[in-house]
């Protein structure tokens, strides 16, 4: 199939197609109001580690308006547990890579424990959702507090106290991946370097919380869950598991999505429980997740602690690289090894490691559920890489874009090959791309060479300027597969449905430029139905920079299916050959004589079955083609990010003048779309970067759950982002695309820190961990705080604590 | 708490009536019993600004305002603010200059940004690039990064005066 001349793909068309967002007129799961709807609330645990001796609901059903309270022993019979983790680990992965995987099955409300703060022990259902917390209110927990484990380091000691009952130990996971040999690289190279890093606990907060709206509708019996996630398919995979139904009996649809970026990929306990509750009570059942709620019982991400070891011959290139880390994992493990796996997996980067040992290791803790988050394990991954780079560069005088430039992969080593498995058992394999150029015109972009020497002038007069560089590799369209089925309706329009699930990433957009190329129409010709799995038998769902290049490969091969058919179809009508045909502006006809055509709305109404039906022998009514495209393995994107900072040495302040993406993502789209993915990106990275951190106190009291203590970067925060775009199409998809959802969160943490240390450089200070917010800075520095924190307010900073701990480490 | 409190207001123009609970914000209100959904809730707490509507005039945060404290006032939120511009065109030169610029992604924290972009250009006809972004500070975006916002409301400034000066 080719795509014909329309040239949709490659233009920045514009968002028309989604303006319902400009008018209020987007539908959310909270805006969904149905007739007789019942409201829910969830009384969440109070501790982090506690034995639940009784719970007493006497008092909340006497309320005027609560209609039941739920806990675990009226759900015991009637909703099975979680699985241990929503992951399918491939066969051929768990065959290379052989983890020890472990892991208790959480339950949708609290058991005999509860594990963290924020844990579901109860639900209220009531007229409205004041009545619901009112009843919340009224329920009387009496718990027998236990032991709490905050730091994952404590919680692999012999002798721990255990977090979950009938566990040996609270390790949930480890494993080791090697190439080469690392010992002996270690062990000859004339230099080696040894340091250890700290990706701290962050969190997506997407601004619309989850939320749940679950109807049996009554005429069908169809349990119809409407839900804020990226994964319908699997949502209604786990409703039918857990509450034994036919899965072909719930339908569920993620409508508008206020975004997601992670914790909206797999399926919590809300979302048996608001379903269960509206089976049992004949009548709606809505669940509006508030900010609070969010940040103690929403999925935290990141959160490893490494130890590296490089070995590195006379001209700074690396010999051999050992890293052992550990992800805190929190009580339960949603994902699997997804984040831990993806970080050893992109942890050497664009840089070419001959010896490599990566050992990962996962632990239980009694904090929220950690699971994947824009990057997904790769911004840990290449904080510590680049890092090194940099700390390679300190070592050897060298400047750290050299350094870079002597280990990169060549443009003429493409393909080339990683020497380690990617999560999906295939082996690793850079499929395009030209890394010198990607950073060179980063530099180019951020005026490399100007800056050093303003650097230098400016140092002279106390000023301190930071140049920091983060490059990195992102495997992309990940599997396991992705659906589209392609149909021409009546009116002549071409209708995609797929199982992916947009959430703000502008899929109506850049699927309509797909189709739009692909049957020789305008986007305003196409129609995109997705998050509903009544479109499509089958889906996966929308993350881990995935649905482009999946989705457009599903739609280029289902639409080459239906093609056939079309052409078959309208060489009948006009009594040509197929081969003779040719598709433009809606029609089919004859090639050379225009005006012998017949429109894709006269197919489509050929193609009715029946009186008036025109379709030939041998051809089956209906225009319809569907394909489920499985990847053959992840295709390569890569960036390099740059950023420049001045740090005002007296109160730690770092401010941002400039930042620089460098990407190539393969064949682009929309390039307007790709820069509003990267600018996104970016800010989020920012985030991590300077301002956002989840703080736990020692008895496992989550101490910033609102957006007062839990920083998100505003207009003033977020500078200007510059992008250029390099194009190394796939070789691995029709379409020649990589993904690129994710990629601008994945570099900020590390081109941020790098940029802190080269403004330091004077000072010599170890930017290990992030973020680095003013107080960080100053105590690298040791410089006292120009507003010295009371007593009193110093017991309570936790990141004061941490710090000195991690201090006394180095 | 059950006692309720008649209330009536003017929302978009038009007038509207109703018995509240005194507890019952002025977002819940709108959402959930003037159907006015446009008006998003992303923290409850008056942080994200999500919620921001207009209040007589100035901007207010939906989500701290009891239902009842705007009893007798004049309301405007994001279904009617299309109205307010002086065309025939289905948006506001604020709403054109996002589809312009791709100033929204997942939409949650939009109507809240082009309330207060309302507002601000009504003050400010002819912002820099920094005013912008200082009166852009009390909203959170979470998709945009904040560039392309500000590249919208720069759009929309511009073709609000040109249609002033004509």
């Amino acid at each position: 199939m080719v795509l014909t001349s329309t040239g949709f793909i490659g233009r920045s068309v514009k968002p028309d197609k989604s303006s319902r967002f400009l008018t209020g007129n987007g539908m959310y799961v909270g805006d969904i109001r149905l007739p007789n709807m019942l409201h829910a609330a969830l009384l969440r645990s109070t501790h982090a580690h506690a034995r639940i001796r009784r719970v007493d609901v006497k008092k909340a059903l006497g309320l005027d308006g609560v209609v039941g309270v739920w806990t675990w022993r009226e759900i015991e019979n009637r909703i099975s547990p979680f699985p241990e983790s929503f992951e399918i680990h491939p066969v051929r992965w768990l065959e290379g890579v052989k983890p020890v995987l472990r892991g208790p099955r959480p339950t949708a409300l609290a058991q005999a424990k509860v594990h963290y703060v924020g844990e579901p022990v109860a639900i209220a259902v009531a007229e409205d959702r004041h009545r619901a917390e009112d009843g919340v209110d009224e329920i009387g927990v009496d718990y027998e507090t236990l032991p709490v484990v905050v730091d994952p380091d404590e919680a692999l000691k012999a002798g721990a106290t255990l977090i979950h009952d009938g566990s040996t130990d609270n390790l949930v996971f480890s494993f080791t991946i090697d190439k080469g040999n690392v010992d002996g690289a270690l062990g000859a190279a004339p230099y080696r370097l040894r340091e250890r890093f700290r990706h701290h606990r962050y969190c997506a907060a997407p601004l619309e919380c989850r939320g749940v709206v679950a109807w049996v509708e009554p005429k069908t019996n169809i349990l119809t869950v409407w839900s804020s996630t990226q994964m319908p398919h699997l949502v209604r995979r786990q409703i039918a598991a857990q509450l034994d139904l036919p899965e072909e009996t719930v339908r569920v649809i993620a409508p508008d999505i206020g975004g997601g970026f992670g914790p909206k990929v797999f399926v919590y306990p809300e979302e048996i429980l608001v379903p269960f509750l509206a089976l049992q009570l004949g009548r709606p059942v809505k669940w509006i997740e508030d900010r609070a709620e969010h940040f103690i019982s929403t999925a935290h991400g990141r959160d490893q602690r490494h130890e590296v070891e490089l070995a590195l011959d006379e001209t700074g290139r690396i010999l051999g690289l050992r890293d052992r880390f550990l992800l805190d994992n929190g009580a339960y493990n949603p994902m699997g090894l997804t984040d831990a796996y993806n970080t050893a997996a992109h942890l050497q980067g664009p840089y070419k490691i001959p010896n490599l040992s990566v050992t990962g290791t996962c632990v239980s803790t009694n904090k929220v559920p950690n699971a994947p988050y824009r990057g997904a394990g790769r911004p840990e991954a290449v904080f510590v890489m680049e890092r090194c780079m940099d700390l390679i560069a300190a070592k050897l005088s060298l400047d750290p874009a050299e350094v870079r430039r002597r280990n990169f992969v060549q443009p003429d080593e493409m393909p080339y090959h990683a020497g380690i498995l990617y999560r999906d058992g295939e082996p690793i394999c850079y499929d395009s791309g030209n890394y010198p150029e990607t950073l060179a015109q980063a530099l180019k972009a951020a005026g490399y060479e100007a800056l050093r020497k303003q650097q230098d002038d400016l140092r002279q007069h106390g000023r301190y300027l930071g140049i920091g560089i983060g490059c990195y590799v992102e495997g992309t369209g990940v599997g396991s597969f992705e659906g589209a089925k392609v149909r021409i309706d009546t009116s002549g329009q071409i209708v995609i449905a797929t199982g992916a699930t947009g959430h703000g990433q502008g899929h109506e957009t850049v699927f309509a430029q797909i189709a739009a190329d692909l049957w020789g129409v305008t986007p305003d010709d196409v129609r995109l139905i997705e998050g509903d799995t009544a479109a499509i038998e089958f889906g996966c769902g929308t993350f881990g920079s995935r649905s482009s290049v999946n989705v457009g490969s599903a739609m280029f091969e289902a639409s080459a299916r239906l093609k056939e058919k079309v052409l078959r179809l309208a060489a009948h009508l006009l009594e040509a050959n197929p081969d003779d045909l040719e598709l433009s502006g809606g029609k089919v006809s004859i090639r050379g004589m225009p005006q012998r055509s017949v429109s894709f709305s006269e197919l489509a109404r050929a193609s009715v079955p029946g009186w008036a039906s025109k379709l030939p022998e041998g051809l089956d009514p209906g225009l319809e083609a569907t394909f489920y495209f499985v990847p053959a393995t992840v295709t390569w994107s890569n960036a390099a990010h740059v950023a420049v900072i001045e740090v005002e040495i007296d109160t730690g302040k770092i401010k941002l003048l400039d930042y620089v993406v460098s990407h190539d993502a393969g064949k682009l789209i929309n390039p307007l779309l790709v820069e509003g993915q990267i600018h996104g990106g970016v800010a989020q990275g920012i985030g991590a970067a300077l301002f956002e951190e989840i703080c736990y106190d020692a008895n496992g009291q989550l101490l910033s759950g609102s957006f007062m203590d839990y920083l998100l970067p505003g207009a003033m925060e977020v500078p200007k982002i510059k992008t250029v775009h390099l194009e190394s199409p796939s070789p691995l998809n029709p379409l020649g695309i990589k993904g690129l959802g994710e990629g601008g969160a994945i570099a900020p943490p590390a081109a941020i820190a790098n940029a802190l240390a080269d403004a330091l450089l004077p000072f010599a200070v170890p930017v290990n961990e992030i973020p680095l917010s003013p107080s960080r800075v100053l105590e690298l520095l040791a410089r006292p705080h120009p507003f010295p924190l009371s007593q009193e307010g110093r017991e309570r900073m936790p990141r004061a604590k941490t710090q000195s701990r991690q201090g006394s480490e180095k | 708490m059950t006692e309720k409190l008649a209330i009536a207001m003017t929302v978009n123009g038009k007038r509207y009536e109703g018995l509240v609970e005194p507890r019952l914000s002025l977002a819940d209100f709108l959402r959930d019993q003037l159907g006015l959904t446009g008006t998003h809730l992303g923290c409850e707490q008056g942080i994200c600004g999500s919620c921001t509507v207009l209040f007589n005039g100035e901007t207010v945060r939906s989500c701290l305002l009891l239902a009842v404290q705007a009893r007798g006032g004049a309301l405007l939120t994001v279904e009617g603010l299309a109205a307010e511009a002086d065309n025939e065109e289905p948006l506001h030169p604020i709403q054109q200059g996002f589809i312009e610029t791709l100033g929204f992604q997942c939409g949650f924290c939009t109507p809240g940004f082009l309330m207060t972009i309302y507002e601000f250009l009504g003050e400010n006809p002819s912002p820099s690039e920094d005013e912008i972004r200082e009166r852009l500070s009390g909203n959170l975006c979470r998709c945009t990064g904040y560039q392309n916002i500000v590249a919208a409301v720069l759009w929309a400034a511009e073709r609000l005066r040109a249609k002033s000066d004509r």
